[in-house]
């Protein structure tokens, strides 16, 4: 009796696996002209992990499977983000993928697996469980990035993050060894007492440690110096995987650097600040910079997101629940603005054509102001203008920064946001004053259409009213994250 | 209260609801619906902005018609509007331009009409936040709000070289904000959490943090103003933009640069402003001279006067750090005189470039015989511009020079050139294009005004005759709170 009580914070992952096999077995019996069924159902399990997450909610903090897994409000805030950005990803790429005859059950089912992977990353509380859902996520994205077999460069792209993602993997356990062996724990709270009481055997062993842990995380975030991978799998990737892998992984990304750093490593805190100040700079810096250059949307996104991690990274500086809170928020909104743009670039694509370079947008106020006006608020939220959301969260994670007294890095991040300004301002340029390099009529799907225009109007919506979804995310930091 | 609502927020959302009902219409087939409606939203606009005037105090220097709500719990900011005497002309100066600036894009405007009006009127609403914010994140949020609709405008009705002059306009401005919001978030946590203006004018602040703070608003709002050197972007910005676009860039958008030092710089960090004053009235006096100077050998009307809009801001800010009654009043004074003139000769020069399809003024000459009741209304303009007593321009100049003398004879000395240097380049100019015998052909066939723009023309020449012959009522409004910030500003905020 208790081991299946035991297993009940673990109900919505349970129910995703047992779902993602019997998809599995069902597609193989469904013919190519009916795999909306399968749609259908992958959208159906999505809706039911919410359900039993929000079912199974239970206030503070709950372990399960040896203090492995936790089941705590962030994790379920987070993971409802997540369903939700997974299911926004399917109802943006169902017409593209169609047309490009990717719309597969392989599809389907490596996205529910990389959802669990997600999911798993975001409850863990144990150094394998967090090795495990990260596996089980990049696993799946390299899959799914190849999944294009006749396009070389999406290949290429897979190759790329297959050897550089393993290579991350591999620090990251070494690092995580090496912890092990300097405090005789992979569990994260045990782990934190350990080091907090100055028990651990060595401090050298602790700090190289670290390192190798930092190092692998920056890979998975994608923060520079790890950061090479970014810009050519966004690129070569159908638009489809780019937004699965910019979008809800962020979420757990954040979860993970929360959980290692926060409830594992929080006593190095002065050690691994410095480290993450380095990443963030650099990132800002080279991702800000080099996406100038860029001519090629999905290109520009991928050093944009570079220099978004940057900012996210700034908020653990604080050392405090504000802090965390803040980076939690900006991840979530993030998550939003990244899900418009790339559903942006899949929607004004068609068959044979993708509309993956700058000049695709050109004139696009002509061809229609509706879409035009959304990606517009869009940019300008990922630039950080009000009254978009994007304002609010680089505003959180500013103060949070300030508020730990680094008000020069307060001033370096703004500085190199204006120089991210420039090419989000380039893309509203080009939409608004630039006149149309072609005029063939945009076939977008009602559900498709719809979904964009909520996407772009949550995005000025929460600009107005941001107040909920910040607490929100300050909340269930406060709740789940134990500071010391 | 209007209708049971709150003035100030009916005169924020009103334009701008009616500016999303403009874009609703969409499409030009639908443009003179359009406009219609642009023109409803932005006289109501206006109307609704009249209870700040009748209902206003003039005792108090208290804000008046606050409006207090929770916006953001966790970071304790709050929708908090409200005016005092410094702001409430702004907001009413902002309301009258809009209606002025749909009527002057009427018909000149023929593509996206809607998209047009839609901007302005959105902008106004969006300029009246900026004056009335109490609460410094949400002054945050119109003031940069405010450059979304004018890079479009800028950016898609603009001349020639529109898409510079767009960029170059937004990151500068951009620039200044991205520090003042450090800058804000540093005082907010200065200020035991809060993010209200007025408890950031009680803040102690050691002189090293007033100085950078200073320089952080500084940045900010001597962009907007535009200060010298910062200055550039404004005759690219001008000269690009279409007709209205430039009549509210000089009328209210560099009003708000001055206004943002009266209510940030200049009682936030007081020491440090007196510190840095000589710094401020150096870069005025420069602007004043030897952009007085600049302006006299432009051959583009429109950036002629662009540069006299620089040379005049100069006086503003010079009448705000010279620290007097008669300065700050005159100041004050001067960029709402300032807005009139320089809208009416942006709305002159538009007038012209309707007709003729350029602004060189060596295209042109002779006007007055073929528009004689145009030549008169751009006289009574350009001799404003000027300062000539009698019209509004000279009240607010001469404050300032008053003021000047007192703290110092030569700032005064330098600052009373431009009542040489402005008549110069204006009535120069007024006279090449305006006099003499008729230049071309072009100019022989030239219409003279509409009904539509003798009435904005008549509405702008009773605003500027009656500033000047009786300044009273504006001067008795911002009295108090002019003294009210003078005594604050004299009270040092060091930590003891």
């Amino acid at each position: 009796m208790d081991s299946i009580i035991e297993i009940i914070p673990a109900g919505a992952e349970i129910f995703l696996l047992v779902m993602a096999c019997v998809i599995l077995i069902a597609d193989l019996l469904v013919r190519q002209s009916d795999r909306i069924l399968t749609y259908v159902l992958v959208q159906l399990t999505l809706l039911g992990c919410a359900l039993i997450t929000v079912g199974t909610h239970e206030d503070g903090v709950v372990y399960a499977f040896n203090n492995m897994f936790v089941d705590d409000l962030m994790s379920d805030v987070l993971k409802l983000m997540t369903y939700l950005a997974v299911w926004m990803m399917l109802v943006y790429s169902r017409h593209y993928l169609t047309v490009r005859g990717l719309f597969s059950g392989e599809f389907m089912v490596l996205t529910l697996f990389a959802t669990l992977g997600m999911m798993v990353m975001i409850s863990a509380n144990h150094f394998l469980t967090l090795y495990l859902g990260l596996e089980v996520l990049s696993l799946s994205l390299y899959a799914l990035v190849a999944l294009q077999r006749d396009s070389a460069v999406a290949t290429e792209a897979a190759m790329k993050y297959f050897i550089l993602g393993a290579l991350a993997s591999g620090l990251l356990l070494y690092g995580m060894s090496m912890l092990y062996g300097a405090t005789g724990s992979l569990e994260l709270g045990v782990v934190s007492n350990v080091i907090d009481s100055g028990e651990a055997s060595s401090d050298a062993l602790l700090v190289f440690g670290l390192v190798f842990v930092i190092s692998g995380l920056a890979f998975k975030l994608g923060a520079v110096p790890f950061h090479m991978w970014v810009p050519d799998v966004y690129h070569g990737a159908p638009t489809a995987m780019t937004m699965l892998i910019g979008s809800a992984p962020k979420l757990a990304a954040f979860a993970f650097v929360a959980r290692i750093l926060v409830e594992g490593l929080q006593p190095l805190m002065q050690h691994w600040s410095g480290m993450l100040i380095i990443l963030a700079v650099a990132s800002m810096a080279f991702g800000n910079i080099t996406a100038i250059a860029q001519t090629n949307l999905k290109r520009m996104l991928a050093y944009s997101t570079i220099a978004h991690m940057g900012f996210l990274l700034l908020g653990f500086l604080s050392g405090g629940i504000e802090g965390y809170g803040s980076s939690m928020f900006y991840a979530v909104v993030y998550v939003i603005m990244s899900l418009g743009a790339f559903g942006m670039i899949m929607l004004l694509s068609r068959e044979g054509f993708e509309a993956d370079t700058l000049d695709d947008f050109k004139g696009l106020n002509q061809r229609s102001p509706w879409l035009a006006f959304l990606m517009l608020l869009l940019m300008f939220s990922m630039a950080g203008v009000p009254p978009t959301v994007g304002f609010y969260a680089k505003f959180s994670v500013l103060n949070a920064v300030v508020e730990a007294g680094y008000v020069w890095l307060a001033v370096v991040a703004v500085l190199f946001s204006l120089i991210g300004a420039f090419y989000y301002l380039r893309i509203v340029k080009l939409m608004y004053f630039d006149a149309p390099e072609s005029h063939t009529p945009i076939a977008m799907g009602t559900e498709a259409g719809v979904l964009i225009s909520v996407n772009g109007l949550t995005v000025l919506v929460l600009g107005l009213m941001p107040s909920a979804l910040m607490s929100a995310c300050a909340m269930s930091v406060q709740q789940s994250l134990l500071v010391y | 209260m209007i209708f049971g609502l709150p003035v100030i927020s009916v005169a924020i959302w009103l334009p701008i609801v009616f500016g999303i009902m403009v874009l609703v219409t969409g499409d030009d087939k639908n443009a003179p619906l359009a406009r219609i409606l642009a023109l409803v939203g932005s006289t109501l606009g206006f109307l609704v902005t009249i209870p700040l005037y009748t209902g206003f105090v003039t005792e108090t220097s208290e804000m008046q018609f606050v409006e207090l709500h929770d916006w953001i719990a966790r970071f304790n900011i709050h929708y908090h509007l409200g005016v005092d005497g410094i702001s409430v002309l702004f907001i009413l100066l902002t309301a009258f331009f809009t209606p002025l600036v749909v009527l002057a894009g009427w018909q000149v405007i023929e593509k996206r009409v809607a998209q047009y009006m839609a901007a302005f009127l959105i902008m106004s609403g969006i300029m009246i936040g900026v004056f009335a914010a109490l609460d410094s994140i949400l002054f945050y949020v119109f003031w940069e709000a405010m450059l979304i609709p004018m890079f479009l405008i800028i950016g898609i009705w603009g001349g020639q070289n529109r898409v510079y002059a767009a960029v170059k306009f937004f990151l500068y401005t951009l620039l200044g904000s991205l520090l003042m919001l450090v800058a804000l978030i540093y005082l907010y946590n200065q200020s035991n959490g809060s993010f209200a203006i007025l408890d950031f004018h009680k803040v102690a602040i050691p002189m090293t943090e007033q100085i950078l703070i200073f320089i952080a608003f500084f940045f900010a709002f001597a962009v907007k103003v535009p200060m010298f050197p910062v200055h550039t972007w404004l005759p690219d910005a001008h000269v690009e933009a279409p007709t209205g676009g430039s009549v509210v860039l000089a009328a209210i958008m560099l009003k708000v640069g001055a206004y943002g030092f009266l209510r940030f710089s200049m009682p936030i960090v007081p020491d440090a402003s007196h510190q840095l004053a000589g710094v401020i009235i150096a870069l005025s006096l420069i602007a004043v001279v030897y952009i007085g100077l600049v302006a006299l050998t432009q051959s583009d009307m429109k950036k002629l006067v662009a540069y006299s809009s620089i040379s005049h801001m100069g006086f503003v800010t010079l009448g705000f750090f010279i620290f007097n009654a008669y300065g700050m009043e005159g100041g004050l004074l001067q960029m709402i005189s300032h807005g009139f003139i320089s809208g009416a000769l942006f709305l002159c020069i538009g007038v012209l470039y309707d007709r003729m399809h350029s602004r060189k003024i060596a295209d042109y000459g002779g006007v007055a015989n073929t528009m004689p009741v145009f030549a008169a209304f751009f006289m009574l303009f350009a001799m404003a511009n000027s300062g000539l007593p009698g019209t509004s321009g000279f009240v607010g100049e001469f404050m300032v020079i008053l003021g000047a003398v007192k703290a110092n004879f030569w700032y005064a000395f330098a600052a009373a050139t431009t009542l040489v240097f402005g008549a110069a380049y204006t009535l120069w100019m007024y006279k090449r294009v305006i006099f003499g015998s008729v230049a071309n052909s072009q100019v022989a066939e030239l219409a003279d005004l509409t009904a539509r723009e003798k009435l904005i023309f008549a509405i702008l020449a009773i605003a500027v005759l009656g500033m000047g012959l009786y300044p009273l009522p504006l001067s008795e409004i911002m009295h108090a709170s002019v003294n009210d910030l003078l005594v604050h500003v004299e009270r040092s905020k060091l930590p003891l």
